[in-house]
């Protein structure tokens, strides 16, 4: 779908995705003209009918993870599962993305089913917004703008 | 007063939903992660209960001790058993940013199935509100199959194995999603009911240009315990007529067997091959179902 600001004739531009965690979503659009930002908010059935497709409304900020959508949306996955559940290291590495204590402490609270592909995705979004520290405030942001509805 | 405007094809930026695009990628996804594998085949029946699943575990096995490179995809999502009757146990599977390690079993088969990922007993469970789930489970279990298929480290295969589950959907979208299916393999037992229930899916991959590799038949009599004298145990030949009216094989008649039965409920795929009747039965047909892929 496009979106188009009438008054200007102008495309406009997908500028950010929410999930509020009712089922529903909202996507902004913004004239790049007279900076008019139109919302589109989907009911939870249309939300859905695109995330099964493992499709994101605006594209992908972040790269998509190895069954991301079984890991996601799948319920009573077993907790051995996978092998990428251990909690984040301390950074030894210049340059590594550094988790604060309160961040790894809400990422145990995670299922382990789905706890390696959050630490990854959250990890790959600090990278993107050249974020240096993971702290539970940006798992918040992460969470609504990338859609980690139930992780 | 209407308002004017252009169109969507009018307005030449790219789709900012980036649907297609995103699509594409998925498809271009599975075509690079199964470029190192030579064939995959499906294997199908009409009905349940026609021992598909352990039969196609034991192929795979079979295949495996021919020494080649075996894949064995679960696509029953809903009733998977390919892990438990492959013998395999531990899970705990090795994933990065590039992907997921199947399981081995102990033949040497690389294994993916929803049975490694639930926990035991549990049912196939998505996190949606139940009361519309039938709009979107079928395009769920076709993207977990879709990522099965791109998201598994598969590597290098002589034959990568698909196990259906009933009916026809899950073939059809295995078709929409593969470069290539090499050909099916159906799986019936001699009555009439197996007969018809999968010759309609039959003419349906003929209708979609999907080669029948040929027709096994299980439960075709049964094997003594003593003196390994096969008995007949199903009135009807479904196999034979199942060969002659869709132009395809008979690649075997596999006798019901309780020694391999009380093998495959305790994952020893090994003893059934190497002790049993339908052990030799199984080995028989791969031989032959690897000469009509080749
Ligand atoms: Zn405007």
């Amino acid at each position: 779908m496009k979106f188009l600001c009438i008054e200007c004739d102008e495309q406009m531009i997908f500028e950010q995705r929410q999930l509020p965690g009712d089922g529903t979503l909202a996507a902004a659009f913004r004239c790049p003209r007279c900076e008019r930002v139109v919302a589109m908010l989907t009911n939870p059935m249309e939300t859905q009918l695109v995330s099964s497709l493992g499709i994101k409304i605006g594209g992908r900020e972040v790269p998509e993870q190895p069954l991301e959508l079984v890991r996601s949306e799948v319920v009573g996955g077993r907790d051995d599962a996978f092998a990428d559940a251990d909690p984040p290291l301390p950074p030894q590495a210049p340059g590594t993305v550094v988790w604060s204590l309160a961040a790894v402490e809400r990422l145990e609270g995670v299922p382990r089913f789905v706890r390696g592909m959050v630490k990854r995705i959250y990890a790959d979004y600090a990278k993107e917004n050249g974020i240096a520290e993971i702290t539970p405030e940006i798992m918040d942001r992460a969470r609504s703008e990338l859609g980690l509805e139930g992780m | 007063m209407m308002l004017k405007h252009r169109t969507y094809a009018e307005v030449k930026g790219g789709d900012s939903s980036r649907m297609a695009e995103q699509v594409n990628a998925q498809q271009a996804r599975v075509a690079e992660r199964l470029a190192g594998v030579k064939a995959c085949v499906a294997v199908m029946s009409g009905k349940g209960g026609v021992g598909k699943s352990l039969t196609t575990a034991a192929i795979a096995a079979a295949c495996a001790a021919r020494g080649l490179a075996i894949g064995l995809l679960d696509a029953d999502l809903v009733g998977p058993s390919a892990a438990r009757m492959s013998g395999v146990s531990s899970t705990g599977l090795e994933v990065d940013e590039s992907g997921v390690d199947p399981a081995t079993s102990p033949a040497g088969v690389r294994v993916m199935s929803m049975d490694l990922l639930l926990d035991d007993d549990a049912p196939l469970a998505w996190r949606e509100p139940e009361s519309e789930s039938f709009v979107w489970r079928g395009a769920q279990e076709r993207s977990a199959l879709r990522e099965f298929l791109s998201d598994v480290r598969w590597g290098d295969l002589d034959l990568l194995l698909v196990d259906l589950p009933p009916g026809t959907q899950r073939l059809i979208d295995l078709a929409e999603l593969l470069p290539r299916l090499d050909g099916l393999l159906v799986i019936t037992i001699p009555s009439a009911a197996s007969q018809s229930a999968v010759s309609r899916s039959m003419r349906l991959a003929a209708d979609r240009g999907i080669r029948v590799l040929g027709v096994l038949e299980n439960m075709a009599g049964y094997a003594c315990a003593d003196c390994g004298e096969v008995r007949s145990l199903f009135p009807g030949d479904a196999g034979r007529r199942l060969a002659d009216q869709h132009d395809t094989t008979l690649l075997g008649r596999i006798p019901f067997d309780p020694d391999a039965a009380g093998h495959a409920d305790m994952g020893a795929l090994d003893q059934i091959m190497d002790h049993t009747v339908a052990g030799a039965a199984i080995d028989e047909v791969v031989g032959k179902l690897l000469k009509a892929i080749a």
